[in-house]
């Protein structure tokens, strides 16, 4: 009997789909209410930072070199306090095969479907994850499938993602498109059940322990090169697992007093799943459209459970206009002579504006770069923009309004980042847990569960729970 | 013909119509269906531009749709001059001198 392929059909497969897809029995960490075994997950599956560490040197992955931004920490003490505006540094993951840390991701995971025999990995991913993915499979033999969401209705495409679709096959990858929609899930499980092929996930335990060795090689060469950890790593936000994986990286060098840093483009009032709002945005990555939701509920992705869960490491979260960015993006390539991003410059754009906030002698972090081309750039993008009726305007991009404008900030001094409250992104993540659940009385282990995922303390879970009416 | 059984084509599909998108997302997407794009080898004689063709993906998968292009390019670019950002490195570059250092 052949199979049923009806939406409803597959998606109802989709347990038994991802078991055979990635290898892991997420059942074995489940308690049966809210808490999971994260840790135990992160090592029955994974592999050890060593052994990352062995595998992405086979692949030419890390080791990526850290620059000091003179320059632009110059300019950032003209607008900061006497005494203000501590060092920045970037690391230059555009260095890296494929040209962004997701070749660290997708590094693991190929190396993994490898061994255990697949003949091909599949992503679903519009962004720098599918080169990464192309490519690495390229260089373990293994066949990829990267399958993108890239048009409107209209079939007008991001020039970014074009970009994307472009590299991936130059890595012989076949590039499946789609339309706007979130049923490109239902696309992906039919793919993985007639290829028989590994879900290269950017959210099991391989991805995000893939990026462990980033926060780690940091740790190492700030020691080498400065005789200290970074006081602060600013990591550009939007699935999680590129702020999980650095902290949980300089956690294992024993780098605990940096402080993260969480920043992400505001796309505020921008439906991500909009047909007519798709084209509206400047950025494809790194904003808010992915941060917040996936900060408020990280099991939303395409494996049970995450292993990028922002919230239990990250200690601040702030957002930045998109002109601030793009500014900052031609800022880096005018007085520092390094051309990347944009997206990947969200980073930069708030370490300018947090750098005046700290002592002159302190160090702030950029832990990433991406490289830049054809449509993946701010004269493309912006004018991609302008086609989509979006104003360009010089001014005080507090003013900015994502999908009507965007706003150039005049001067460095109108860069400014705006804070994320995260007590209210953990009280929304809580009630995910709760709503998504339906438990009516959270375990002991629920609640230190909650605690930790939420890098909270038992008052603060307690005062939550009790506002939601539920027993404890 | 506009393609020949091995020329390098792009074909489309729809996967789900308007009225079979999933119930939870904002109404504009669901009034419009959902669409594929994917590229291969002719595997047909031949075929004309509007034809429901079959082709080989480039890793060996064999899939079916409408033929939209031979020879698909991108058409991706640097995009055109855009004025607005002409003042930044000057601005910068400038700030940095009066450094007087
Ligand atoms: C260059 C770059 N920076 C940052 C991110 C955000 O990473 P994450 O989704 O893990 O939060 C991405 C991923 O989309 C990226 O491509």
């Amino acid at each position: 009997m052949a199979k049923d392929m009806s939406f409803e059909a597959v998606m109802a497969r989709n347990g038994e789909i991802m078991k055979n897809a990635v290898g892991i029995d997420y059942d074995l960490f489940e308690s049966g209410s809210i808490a999971f075994d994260y840790e135990r997950m992160m090592r029955e599956t994974g592999y050890d930072l060593q052994e990352i560490e062995e595998i992405q040197r086979e692949t030419g992955v890390g080791d990526t070199p850290i620059y000091e931004l003179r320059n632009l920490t110059k300019l950032a003490r003209k607008f900061a306090p006497a005494g203000k505006g501590a060092r920045i540094f970037i690391k230059d993951e555009a260095a890296n095969p494929s040209g962004s840390f997701k070749a660290r991701r997708a590094a693991t995971a190929c190396y993994h479907a490898k061994k255990l025999g697949y003949k091909g990995v599949i992503a679903a991913t519009s962004g720098n994850y599918g080169a990464a993915v192309a490519s690495q499979a390229a260089m373990r033999g293994l066949k990829s499938i990267i399958v993108q969401e890239c048009y409107d209705s209209k079939g007008k495409g991001q020039p970014e993602i074009v970009e994307k679709a472009r590299k991936c096959e130059a890595y012989g990858a076949e590039v499946v498109q789609l339309s706007v929609g979130p049923e490109l899930f239902y696309t992906f499980l039919v793919l993985l059940e007639e290829t028989g092929y590994f879900n290269a996930s950017l959210y099991t335990p391989f991805g995000i322990a893939g990026v462990e060795t980033l926060g780690y090689e940091l740790s190492m060469q700030f020691r080498e090169r400065e005789g200290r950890d970074p006081d602060v790593v600013v990591v550009t936000n939007a699935g999680g697992g590129n702020l999980t994986g650095t902290a949980r990286g300089l956690i294992k060098a024993g780098a605990t007093d940096t402080e993260i840093i969480g920043a992400s483009v505001s796309l505020q009032g921008l439906h991500m799943a909009s047909d007519s709002q798709f084209n509206k945005k400047s950025f494809t990555t790194g904003h808010t459209g992915f941060g917040i939701p996936f900060a408020t509920w990280p099991d939303r992705s395409d494996v049970p459970r995450s292993a990028a869960r922002p919230l239990r490491y990250i200690d601040r979260y702030v957002t930045i206009n998109q002109g601030s960015v793009f500014y900052m993006t031609e800022v880096l390539a005018q007085i520092e002579g390094l051309e990347r991003g944009p997206a990947g410059n969200t980073s930069l754009a708030a370490a300018f504006k947090l750098a005046q906030e700290l002592d002159e002698d302190k160090i702030i972090v950029v832990q990433e770069t991406e490289y830049t081309g054809a449509g993946k750039h701010i004269q493309p993008q912006l004018t991609f923009a302008k086609e989509n009726g979006i104003k360009v305007i010089i001014g005080d991009p507090t003013e900015e309004v994502p999908g009507e404008n965007i706003i150039l900030p005049k001067d460095p001094s109108y860069i400014k980042v705006e804070e994320i409250e995260l007590d209210r992104t953990r009280r929304s993540y809580i009630r995910n847990c709760i709503k998504n659940t339906k438990v009516e009385k959270v375990t002991k282990e629920d609640l230190e569960f909650l605690i930790e995922d939420t890098k909270s303390n038992e008052e603060f879970v307690k005062k939550v729970l009790d506002e939601f009416g539920v027993a404890y | 013909m506009d393609a020949r059984k091995g020329d390098w084509v792009r074909i489309h599909n729809i996967v789900l119509e308007a009225g079979e998108r999933a119930p939870n997302i904002p109404e504009d997407t669901q009034n419009v269906p959902l669409e594929l794009w994917d590229k291969g080898f002719l595997l047909n004689e031949g075929a004309n531009i509007g034809d429901k063709v079959e082709v080989e993906t480039y890793i060996g998968r064999k899939m079916e749709g409408t033929l939209i292009e031979v020879n698909p390019y991108y058409e991706h670019d640097f995009g055109k001059c855009v004025p607005e950002l002409m003042y930044i490195g000057r601005q910068v570059r400038s700030l940095l001198e009066k450094d007087g250092e």
